[in-house]
């Protein structure tokens, strides 16, 4: 436990050296933010309450997912471009002689990376956004503390996909499709374009039971105040499980990738 | 198609002036390394057919999102910023295409800080090619054509759909701003390469000018603040891609008053940019020291 411990930290401290991009970053997102912003200010001036959010509710959507795109990895980014290379070159083969669990490994490193990006990168263009704009933010700190978790099984859910993802390269030589597609899907499923409850029909219904919403709608809809009480357990539950289910997957996954590995001395 | 555009240049007039080095204008070197570079880089990208495939239709789709995105709104209401779908796709359609092209063209320049960190810069500053060629042309990649095509999709819709009251100088606006834009966004890409030198890690800002820029003219500016509206005719003229030129063809009124030429002007834009952007990559080109590394 200690040693994920340390990992954890490391992910932490490695994303914090890179000041500039954190800036930069910054400043990316405080441009979009404000660009989605004033499209939400028009699109809810023409029908309040749409999707049932309020007007401040829809622009807290906004700068919640701007705060939560690297945190939660929604357009994907972090470990697997890396372990994918590392299971090109063989280089993995070092990683499973480690006495640690690659699956693991990797998960504690991503929470160390979550951690930095919400407050390396989250907080203060949400800062600049209530500043901007008038924002609903929570005012009971259980919520604020129910967000935390829904957003640490956000992260973990991400986590899990992506960590699927990269074991893919196990089987093919290049893995930059299915790179490709994770983004997409993120993208486009985790609500990051428009609010889930905003899709018509069957597609919503079929977009909010997809792992991607328990990256940014579910998290979104539990600060906003959409799910309290039961709800709200049956929404973090909804996270664990897809959490549960997805780190099975990976892991049974990997143990029949790693009886793949053929290691090429030299 | 570029390889038989490459053999057919024997047959030109100029084919009896060889053999012996001839002296050719620096801009045509340029494009023909360009293309020397690029067509190897397609030919690698080719090696993985099915990955080539998927990437360009992943290309295709992201871009496609987010036209789909605006559809979605349109799901739950008939205006936006009083504007229609098809006035919108309009829009959409001049600021894609236009983006599209500057970034197949010089979209590898957000690499440069990454180049710069690691060293492999200097190794292309002692070869005989143009530097800013190299890094263009550096990992082109074809896949990107996904967005130009997904542009002319939206703006072929629109021009289909909307009722326009075509005037010779409408129908010649639409390509004049597309290719200026394309030249604008160009310019822009440059220019954050030069920031890049400096700030190895700041490509993400260059981001919010070209990403964001289209993302912006997306919309009609009858969306934004109107400081913001400003902010983008006469400070960083990302309205001359596409909201000066559309909103002339549509027959509306711009927020912020101007008189109505005003629309014709996005090439002497896109060429200023072009030269400003042109002066800053010189200065930091001979400004920059190697991190060493």
């Amino acid at each position: 436990m200690r040693l994920y411990a340390v990992v954890a930290a490391g992910g932490f401290r490695r994303h914090a050296t890179y000041r500039m991009a954190t800036m930069a970053g910054i400043f990316t997102n405080t441009v979009f933010g404000f660009i989605i912003a004033y499209t939400y200010t028009a699109l809810w001036s023409e029908r309040p309450d749409l999707g049932g959010y309020d007007t401040a509710q829809a622009l807290t959507y906004v700068w919640l997912g701007q705060a939560l795109l690297m945190t939660c990895s929604l357009m994907g980014g972090g470990f697997e471009g890396d372990l994918m290379e590392r299971i090109r070159t063989g280089d993995i083969a070092i990683d499973l002689y480690r006495p640690a669990d690659l699956q693991c490994w990797y998960l504690a490193g991503d929470l160390g990376r979550a951690a930095f990006n919400f407050l390396g990168r989250g907080v203060v263009p949400m800062a600049i956004g209530a500043f901007a704009f008038d924002l609903a933010l929570p005012v009971s700190p259980w919520t604020w503390l129910a967000f935390l978790v829904s957003l640490t099984l956000g992260v973990v859910v991400s986590f899990a996909v992506r960590f699927l993802v990269a074991l893919a390269a196990f089987w093919l030589m290049d893995g930059a499709g299915v790179l490709q597609i994770s983004f997409l899907t993120g993208l486009f499923f985790s609500g990051l374009l428009l609010p889930l409850n905003l899709f018509p029909g069957l597609l919503g219904e079929v977009a909010r039971a997809l792992p991607w919403s328990a990256f940014l709608q579910v998290p979104a809809d539990v600060f906003l105040g959409e799910r309290t009480g039961w709800d709200l357990v049956g929404a973090l539950a909804f996270q664990a499980g897809w959490a549960l289910v997805l780190l099975l997957a990976g892991r049974v996954l990997q143990s029949v990738a790693t009886r793949r590995v053929v290691v090429q001395g030299g | 198609m570029d390889e038989g555009a490459g053999t057919g240049r024997g047959a030109g007039p100029g084919a009896f002036a060889r053999p012996g080095p001839v002296e050719r204008s620096p801009l045509v070197e340029g494009v023909r390394a360009y293309r020397l570079i690029a067509g190897m880089w397609i030919r690698s990208t080719m090696a993985y057919p099915a990955s080539f495939a998927m990437t360009t239709l992943g290309n295709f789709l992201a871009t496609v999102f987010d036209f789909v995105t605006i559809m979605l709104m349109f799901g739950h209401v008939d205006v936006l910023g009083g504007y229609s779908l098809p006035e919108i796709a309009l829009l959409y359609g001049m600021a894609a295409t236009a983006f599209g092209l500057a970034d197949l063209l010089l979209g590898s320049l957000d690499r440069i800080g990454e180049r710069v960190r690691d060293g492999t810069f200097d190794t292309l500053l002692v070869r005989p090619v143009p530097v800013l060629v190299q890094v263009a042309a550096d990992r082109f990649a074809l896949r990107r054509v996904g967005r130009i095509v997904q542009g002319l999709m939206v703006l072929g819709y629109a021009l289909v759909v909307l009722d326009i009251d075509w005037t010779p100088l409408k129908v010649l606006l639409v390509p004049l701003a597309v290719v200026s834009g394309g030249a604008f966004f160009g310019a822009v890409y440059v220019g954050g390469s030069v920031v890049q030198f400096f700030a190895q890690d700041a490509a993400q800002v260059q981001n919010s000018f070209t990403y964001g820029g289209q993302t912006l003219l997306q919309y009609p500016p009858s969306v934004f603040a109107r400081e913001l509206v400003r902010g983008v005719t006469f400070v960083v003229p990302l309205a001359f891609v596409s909201w000066l030129p559309a909103l002339y063809v549509l027959g509306r009124e711009y927020p912020v008053a101007l008189p109505e030429w005003v629309a014709f002007l996005s090439p002497l834009v896109a060429a200023g940019c072009g030269l400003l952007a042109g002066l800053a990559w010189r200065a930091g080109l001979r400004a920059y020291r190697s991190t060493g590394s």
